[in-house]
């Protein structure tokens, strides 16, 4: 039930005391002509309203959440005291430098450190989101091609294993994409590589490990033919997770990265945002740079670029989702920034050895911090799909991997246990999903159901995409 | 899955058929919209574009993914139908009725399969 269809005429939640001016009301022409549909709910309606509605959503904290790839890791609650210190919170962005000292410290020292672990040398907090983050990175390559008169640079070049916003980023920013196919290995094809490079060579986006879960070991090789053919590289820092504080994207021959703190420095994510894409770059990138940055000179002072490209968000981005991600670092310190890759890749390794014997892995191991299922081979012996298991974990209150991605792998499961997952938690999950394998083989038809347990069952997908209700109708 | 006898196919699950020698209806194969799922959005060019052989010039778009779409012949896009930006389900429902563009003054092709090659590179697609 909608919150407009609760209540009452008439019911409020505030008793206003009595107008004691005389009332003057706009002219006849301003005034609306129908109410507004507004609800019409006491306190305790619109309390009980979303606590009902909370209890039928699931997230981090209702379980285990190995969406692939998104790295939906625990958020600690630490940084929501942190977030809601008076001196971060009640600000304004248009406040004097003077007054908000504090704030801008912040946001140098976490440039500071995020630039320490990505081997960049200055990074903007403007985009809100990883897909924004990846923008404003192409618009710094953009920049730099056209401030050296280089206009026929005019194409990004893509493995076919790569997020679907790259290709998209790449053709908002204005350039064509070239899709080049994987290796057997599942890693970059060099051959391809060396035949799509050329003078049209903007540059080439990567993730590292990429969607497989793999790491690229011919990785220098692959940045450097993209350098030699006058491209720069871009780090798509989703898959960061499994690598923070072991290797430096910078070191790896990127010139330029985005990080989704709502990934991989424990910030909410999803529907729980709002998030935060910063972008990092090496010095030949940083006067193109958007917005303000933060400059030490006799106290903190925001300063644009020599070269800025504008505006890609007002003021300075997210910067409370800044401040819980830079509680983060500072709760881990430069021990536990690798300590908790370790963990995520050893889950990742542990969940996939104890699945490999009913489930078949795209790659053999050993995987990075996620790894992929392929249910092709259990598709056309049972007719349970991907889609199926995932749908069969619900029942078991269990959020199910990411389905169907990468794309180069058919009936995809990706899944993505995190570091902060018990091994009691990850024993549980392994035992679910190997009795769904069970139920696969020997009694097809009640996966085709699942699920039954769940405040909705199974959802017409088809029909969702092709008619969508989108809004309600009074 | 239906393989049509007086069609020629592409290797990325296009079929062919070709009204005279330099115009041809373009569509996609049974096994493409059965390995794809009911497709719930289909994105077509613009009459009076340009079609370059190999090249994308379509997608479709499932519950799953969305999916390019490659236009065998180089020419130029005399009519789309219109039909199926409204009625995706057609190409699941008849693949070889729902055509997506018809192409004139072909230039340029890529190298066909016949009904056969295509039904041996299925098989083992399916493999």
């Amino acid at each position: 039930m909608l919150i407009f269809e609760k209540g009452q005429e008439g019911r409020m939640m505030t008793i206003l005391p009595e107008c004691d001016v005389p009332v003057s009301l706009p002219e006849e022409g301003s005034l609306r002509k129908k109410s507004m549909h507004l609800p019409q709910v006491s306190e305790n309606d619109i309390s009980r309203h979303y606590t009902e509605i909370a209890k039928k959503a699931y997230g981090v904290n209702d379980g285990f959440y190995p969406l692939g790839s998104c790295t939906m890791k625990y958020n600690p609650k630490i940084n929501e005291d942190t977030a809601a210190l008076p001196g971060f919170k009640q600000i304004h962005p248009l406040q004097p430098e003077h007054t908000v000292q504090g704030c801008m410290e912040v946001l140098k020292t976490a440039e500071q450190y995020l630039c320490e672990i990505t081997g960049m040398s200055r990074m903007t907090f403007q985009p809100a989101a990883g897909a924004h983050g990846e923008f404003t990175g192409l618009l710094l390559i953009k920049a730099y091609h056209e401030s050296r008169g280089d206009n026929k640079r005019t194409k990004i070049i893509v493995p076919d294993s790569a997020h679907g916003t790259n290709p998209a980023s790449a053709t908002m920013v204005g350039y064509s994409v070239i899709s080049i196919p994987s290796a057997e290995d599942g890693g970059v094809d060099l051959e391809e590589l060396k035949k799509a490079v050329g003078e049209d060579t903007a540059g080439l986006m990567l993730t590292n490990p990429n969607t497989l879960g793999l790491f690229d070991r011919n990785i220098l090789e692959i940045t450097k033919i993209v350098h030699e053919a006058g491209g720069l590289n871009y780090y798509d820092g989703a898959n960061l997770n499994a690598v923070m504080g072991m290797i430096r994207p910078g070191d790896m021959g990127f010139d330029v990265v985005h990080l989704n703190l709502h990934k991989t420095f424990s910030t909410p994510h999803g529907g729980g945002g709002p998030g935060s894409g910063p972008v990092g770059c090496k010095d030949l990138l940083a006067e193109f740079l958007p917005g303000s940055m933060v400059e030490e000179e006799e106290g903190y002072v925001f300063k644009h670029p020599a070269h800025t490209i504008g505006q890609v968000k007002s003021f300075y981005g997210n910067f409370l989702i800044v401040v819980r991600a830079m509680t983060y670092l500072f709760m881990l310190g430069k021990e536990g920034v690798p300590e908790a890759s370790k963990h995520a890749v050893l889950n990742a390794n542990y969940m996939m050895a104890q699945l490999k014997d009913v489930y078949d892995m795209a790659y053999q191991g050993p995987c990075m911090h996620e790894f992929v299922m392929s249910l092709a081979r259990l598709k056309k012996e049972t007719g349970v799909s991907a889609m199926d298991i995932a749908k069969g974990l619900l029942d078991y209150g269990i959020h199910p991997p990411t389905m169907y991605f990468p794309l180069i792998v058919p009936e995809a499961l990706m899944a993505e246990p995190t570091e902060t997952e018990s091994k009691e938690t990850l024993d549980k999950v392994i035992a679910v999903l190997r009795s769904l394998h069970e139920t696969a083989m020997t009694n097809p038809e009640t996966l085709h159901q699942a699920p039954i347990h769940t405040p909705v069952t199974r959802l017409d997908e088809v029909r969702a995409a092709r008619n969508p209700k989108l809004k309600h109708e009074f | 899955m239906k393989v049509l006898g007086d069609l020629v196919y592409t290797k990325t699950h296009e079929w062919v058929r070709f009204e005279d020698e330099t115009t041809a209806l373009v569509g996609l194969t049974d096994h493409a919209q059965q390995s794809l799922g009911e497709l719930v959005f289909v994105n077509l060019p613009e009459e009076g574009d340009d079609t370059t052989a190999g090249e994308v010039f379509a997608d479709v778009e499932s519950v799953k993914a969305v999916s390019d779409v490659y236009c065998p012949v180089t020419g130029v896009v005399s009519e789309i139908n219109e039909e199926l930006l409204d009625s995706p389900e057609k190409i699941n429902e008849a693949p070889y009725e729902a055509w997506f563009v018809k192409i004139t003054d072909i230039t340029d092709k890529e190298e066909f399969l016949s009904p056969e090659e295509y039904e041996e590179l299925v098989k083992k697609d399916m493999e």
